[in-house]
Order: structure tokens, then C-alpha cells, then sequence
């Protein structure tokens, strides 16, 4: 117990084990209401779009960050700020394109898959889907098409969890796409 | 149960985190909210919301059991029903919310009926209640992770949510473990 007392008290930041477990959650839900693998990824994703476009005013807002020049300082700013901020942890941004217009967020510990190990016949499954929903979301917000996508995931074996994200164009004049 | 062709890396080969980077509050009242839409666009009245939710915080109590008496007692599990309310109380909220519950109270004319009351749940800070659906509760969720972290303790119990100062988490036990805690009482 004293173990516990050195942190708790600060209200703005939760368990990470609640958080894990409550996603986890979540994903089982989704697994027993939905048919197929392919369903449970859509909703995952579309999901985290929903919290993606709610999450960038909270980052503006607090994150005082600058402008962006190019998809380079988008690149850092996701992962130093954004996913320091909201998930604790920093990805390295790697394999970029010559083009820079593709990079990948290499995850080392992914802070969703805690505990977490994929039953057998679901290798379809992105588990983590929720995560490119929530990039496409905020990136939308701020005017840009954004591909994101899992490439590499530990959860099925693969040495580390890559997020790869494809710049696709610029919007101009971006209307939010009606919720449903 | 192992693996054909590349190699997952099961769970129980790892060695247990102690205790656990935190993440941001934000973070998780969106998550929080995604499940409460999502729950909701499934059913039809505010006790079936409820049921959802609770069914879900079921699935998280029941995996923050084990880590839990492992971490905080060292596998040594409560067996009596008072100790077992204040690890509820204390350490058990306090690992999970960051702070303990603010009350534990057991009813005046029922021995099977307790009460934990908390001001505000973590899962209500964010949530505003419509009019037209005064009674829910979103905590529900949090009751259905008590419920299942009792059950798991061996405490069988049925946990429901209710508006009275705050948030009140209503307990009411099992006739049998009543009567178990008398028998350990009379030895």
C-alpha cells in the first residue's frame, strides 16, 4: 500500500490499467456484437475518428505547439506532444519516404495492449484500430487528409508496433463530416 | 492453445508491471464517452444502458482482481466481509481512481445491504445527464466492476448504482456470505 501513495491525488491523469482494461473492454464488446473481424476494425476506427475530432481542440489548446511547416513538424508534434500527452507514451518516427510525404510511428509499448494476447482465428483483427481512427480524426480538423494505417503489430508477432501515416492532400475549406 | 507459425509473445512470459504509467484524464473520459454512445445506440431504455455499462465494467474488475491482491497484499486474499469492504474502500479505489471512496456505510434495518457513496465517479466527471434521462447513471459501469471484483473474491454480491448524495454504489450481499462472516466470527 505505501507503495501506492507515492502517486495518485492528481486529477487530471488516470490509471493505466483502468484505461487498458476499459479498452479491453470495449474490444470484447465489439467482438461479440459483431459478425467478423472486418466490422470490429471499421467500428474501432470509427470510433476513435469520433475522438480524434474532439481531441485536437484539447491539444491546441493546451499543447501551445506552433504551426506546422511541413509534414516533418506534424510528424513530431504527434509523437512528442500528442502521444506523450494523451497516452504517456513517445513514438520514434521513422521510414520516412523520400517524398516526406509517409512516415511510420514505431510504437515500443503499446499502452492498449497491455495484457492483452489475441485468441486464436481472429488474425484479422486490428486490435488497435481505434488509434489510426483517432490520427485520421484530428488530422481532418486541421486540414489534412491523412492515410493512417497498422502495418506492424506486436500483438501478432511482430517485433515492434508500426503506425504507418500517408500525407494525401491538403482540405481546403473542410466541412466536418456529419456524425451518424 | 500455442501459436502456429510466428511467435506470439504470451502475457503470462512477461514479468507484472509495477504499478502503471498513468494516462491523461482526457484520454480517458473520450474513451468512456465512445463506450457510453455506443452502449446507447444498442438499447432502448436508461436500466438496459445501465445493464450494458455494467456488463462492461464487469469484464474490467474481473481482470484488476488478481493484479490487485497481488500488488497491494501479496496474493493474500480478504476473507472476511468488513476487511474486504475497506480494501474496497482504500486500496482498491485508490489504485483505481487515484483516491479513496468518501463513504462506506452499512443500511440501519439490513445486514446483507452496504453503501459506498462517492461524490463525483471519474466516469461522471465529464457527463452531463439529459433531462429526458434523469435517472442514469454512467457510473453503472464502475458498479459492475465492484460487482465482479466481489464475485471474484468469492463474496457474491449484486451491485447497483443510485443518485443519492453523489453517486451511491448500494451492495447487497448474499445471504450465504452473511452467513460464512458470522461463522468466522464465531470461531
Amino acid at each position: 500500500m505505501s507503495r501506492q501513495t507515492a502517486r495518485g491525488g492528481d486529477p487530471r491523469k488516470v490509471n493505466g490499467e483502468l484505461f487498458t482494461l476499459t479498452y479491453g473492454a470495449l474490444v470484447a464488446q465489439l467482438m461479440k456484437d459483431y459478425e467478423n473481424d472486418e466490422e470490429v476494425n471499421k467500428q474501432l476506427e470509427k470510433m476513435g475518428y469520433n475522438i480524434g475530432v474532439r481531441i485536437i481542440e484539447d491539444f491546441l489548446a493546451r499543447a501551445n505547439s506552433t504551426r506546422c511547416n511541413d509534414f516533418r513538424d506534424v510528424a513530431e508534434q504527434i509523437s512528442k506532444v500528442a502521444f506523450k500527452m494523451y497516452l504517456g507514451v513517445t513514438p520514434v518516427v521513422s521510414n520516412w519516404s523520400p517524398a516526406a510525404d509517409e512516415f511510420s510511428l514505431l510504437l515500443e509499448n503499446n499502452p492498449l495492449t497491455d495484457f492483452v494476447e489475441l485468441p486464436e482465428g481472429h488474425d484479422a483483427l486490428i486490435y488497435s484500430n481505434i488509434l489510426c481512427g483517432v490520427l485520421k480524426g484530428a488530422l481532418e480538423m486541421i486540414q489534412m487528409d491523412v492515410d493512417v494505417k497498422f502495418v506492424q503489430d506486436q500483438l501478432k508477432g511482430d517485433n515492434i508496433t508500426e503506425i504507418r501515416l500517408k500525407f494525401i492532400k491538403r482540405l481546403e475549406d473542410a466541412v466536418p463530416v456529419g456524425e451518424d | 492453445m500455442a501459436s502456429m507459425g510466428k511467435q506470439k509473445s504470451s502475457s503470462l512470459d512477461k514479468s507484472l508491471s509495477k504499478g502503471k504509467p498513468e494516462v491523461n484524464a482526457a484520454t480517458y473520459a473520450l474513451l468512456f464517452s465512445e463506450i457510453v454512445q455506443y452502449c446507447q445506440n444498442r438499447v432502448y431504455t436508461v436500466p438496459e444502458l445501465q445493464n450494458k455499462l455494467a456488463e462492461m465494467g464487469q469484464h474490467v474488475g474481473s481482470h484488476l482482481l488478481d493484479v490487485l491482491f497481488l500488488r497491494e497484499k501479496g496474493f493474500k486474499r480478504e476473507i472476511k466481509l468488513l476487511s474486504m469492504l475497506i480494501f474496497i474502500k482504500s486500496n482498491f479505489w485508490k489504485t483505481v481512481f487515484g483516491k479513496e471512496a468518501e463513504k462506506l456505510e452499512q443500511a440501519n434495518d439490513d445486514e446483507r445491504t452496504y453503501f459506498i457513496i462517492e461524490k463525483e465517479p471519474l466516469v461522471n466527471k465529464y457527463i452531463s445527464v439529459p433531462k429526458d434521462k434523469g435517472s442514469l447513471n454512467c457510473a453503472a459501469f464502475t458498479a459492475g466492476m465492484l460487482e465482479a471484483v466481489l464475485n471474484g473474491a468469492n463474496f457474491p454480491a449484486k451491485v447497483t448504482v443510485h443518485w443519492h448524495k453523489g453517486t451511491c454504489f448500494m451492495i447487497k450481499f448474499d445471504e450465504s456470505v452473511i452467513a460464512r462472516d458470522k461463522m468466522i466470527d464465531s470461531r
